[in-house]
């Protein structure tokens, strides 16, 4: 059960045998993944499986040991996270990590920081659109929002800078299974505008069943690869490393 | 009547140099978790400044240039030389200690403090030095109703303050600069996240908190007209009641708290003793931290969801 034919020809992001430690341990071990431009992509693991680091790796908030980072056809592995921003990647990071004595209108207007004033009018209009409720609470501190709208103000705040591919960190964590259902269908909906996804998600059902394709990630290593349906069928290797 | 309004003007006078320091304290504190113990070294270094241009020009005595302009040059110099200053110690003292266990930056910053009180103290001696200002200001000039004066030292110092106060609410609130030292203070791996730079927001915040407490040792030459170089120590004692006191880490908070320690100081002086003065400042810490641990305008930090 190890479709590694996930090959895509030119992919839009890619992580070739990369190794990141944190301190003196190892949390990836020579993982290599790939998405391309139209995909949504999940990375599915249970806790301490390496799944964030993956993500900060690819952001660069962490740098790998080995390996390298290739985004958009360019060597980004050495490049600064305000670089590759500019370039197109964007996180949704874990619990949200929203500025809670900021203003709702603050918290997107940082996602746009690396952009110059008065070229972002559209984008604030394009999130307002996805998250009508969000410009009823436009000044409202951010702090003060609900769970599922504090999840609307990390994806609007994500979105602000355009990005071509948007990290999202277990986005239905700490959310009711009702608002993770929402959330996932404005997760596909944000997709289906052009936007590439990779997902890290402890929920698989859930993860699977809007995504392309997806990886397992097992203690810093990828283990298994598919494409959604295949994964979905997999009944047994899926239980042995989600526990689910 | 009027002795209530002239130790009005001097608690606001003294009120406005805690402020403009307790600002930097708390703008440092917001974006770093640091007290940076050094800080009212820093109000000492402007205060030097201030004095050296003055002989400078020729001396209080023998101005060579007019009067407006030595001030100006002594605000800018002192402004940004302090605020240069405060940027090269986040430079080298506390940059490389960012991700160290908080008490590593805190012994530090005492050690910066001793370093510069005893590089002053090298370079300039122990004794006092006169600003003099009555020699090149005169104090007739100002607001004299009958028995109230109040001299144009004292209301430049309120009024420049004022201005700076309101300039820096200005920028922390409306512009991209503020938003990113606010996104810092708040959480700064998001902040990094987003692609801030957390380097030069950090520096940024140094420098404008260093700034105003450079201008603010100008000020006091102007009007105390006596600097040595231990004044640092006690001024930002106070100046750090006053940002506790107004909630660390709030910008409205330390200008409130600063006026508060400088007007319940001047009341105190005036109308008890001086005898008493510290005893009651402190004693208003204490009280209001019992009441209200999180200081007056200070915020409980809200839980992450």
């Amino acid at each position: 059960m190890n479709a590694a034919d996930g090959q895509l020809a030119k992919p839009l992001l890619s992580l070739d045998k990369v190794t990141t430690y944190y301190a003196q341990m190892r949390i990836l071990e020579g993982i290599s993944l790939q998405v391309g431009a139209g995909e949504l992509v999940c990375l599915l693991g249970g806790n301490a499986s390496g799944k964030s680091t993956t993500l900060k790796t690819i952001l660069g908030l962490v740098r790998p040991r080995a390996g390298r980072v290739l985004f958009a056809g360019e060597d980004v592995t050495a490049w600064p996270v305000p670089q590759r921003i500019a370039n197109g990647v964007a996180i949704v990071p874990e619990n949200r990590r929203l500025f809670g004595t900021m203003t709702v209108r603050e918290n997107l207007e940082l996602g746009a920081v690396l952009r110059d004033a008065g070229t972002y009018d559209a984008d604030f209009e394009r999130v307002y659109t996805l998250f009508p409720r969000l410009h009823e609470r436009r000044d409202q501190l951010a702090g003060t929002l609900s769970g599922g709208e504090q999840q609307m103000v990390a994806m609007g705040r994500a979105l602000m800078s355009r990005p071509r591919l948007l990290l999202m960190d277990e986005p239905s964590m700490g959310l009711s299974p009702a608002l993770v259902q929402q959330n996932f269908r404005i997760i596909k909906e944000v997709h289906e505008s052009g936007v590439a996804v990779l997902m890290v998600e402890q929920n698989a059902t859930m993860a699977l069943s809007i995504a392309d394709r997806g990886y397992v990630l097992s203690t810093g290593e990828i283990v298994l690869s598919g494409s959604a349906a295949e994964l979905l069928r997999s009944e047994d290797l899926k239980r042995a490393y989600l526990g689910r | 009547m009027h002795f209530f309004i002239q130790e009005l003007v001097n608690g606001l006078t003294q009120g406005s140099l805690y402020a403009l320091i307790a600002l930097g304290y708390s703008m440092v504190y917001g974006v770093l978790k640091l007290l940076n113990f050094a800080h009212g070294d820093l109000y000492m270094v402007g205060a030097f400044i201030g004095y050296f241009v003055i002989q400078w020009f020729g001396g209080p005595m023998a101005l060579s240039v007019p009067v407006p302009l030595v001030l100006l040059v002594m605000f800018v110099l002192a402004g940004g030389g302090v605020g240069m200053l405060g940027v090269a110690i986040e430079r080298f003292a506390y940059r490389p200690l960012r991700d160290a266990p908080r008490i590593a930056p805190l012994i530090t910053a005492l050690g910066v403090a001793f370093l510069l009180e005893n590089t002053m103290l090298l370079l300039f001696g122990a004794s006092y030095r006169d600003y003099n200002t009555s020699a090149f200001i005169s104090f007739s000039t100002g607001i004299h109703i009958g028995p109230l004066n109040v001299d144009i030292v004292r209301i430049m110092v309120i009024v420049l303050s004022i201005v700076l106060m309101f300039a820096l609410t200005v920028i922390v609130n409306r512009t991209k600069l503020g938003r990113q030292m606010r996104a810092v203070a708040s959480d700064r791996e998001a902040a990094e996240m987003l692609g801030i730079n957390v380097d030069y927001t950090i520096a940024a915040t140094f420098f404008l908190g260093s700034a105003l407490a450079g201008i603010a040792g100008v000020m006091a030459g102007l009007v105390f007209n006596q600097i040595y170089t231990l004044m640092g120590f006690v001024a930002g004692l106070k100046a750090f009641t006053a940002a506790v006191v107004g909630g660390i880490g709030s910008i409205p908070g330390a200008m409130l708290g600063g006026m508060l320690i400088g007007i319940a100081e001047s009341f105190v002086t005036g109308y008890i003793s001086s005898t008493y003065t510290n005893l009651i400042v402190f004693g208003i810490l204490i009280a209001v931290m019992l009441a209200r641990p999180t200081g007056l305008l200070g915020r409980v930090p809200l839980q992450k969801v």
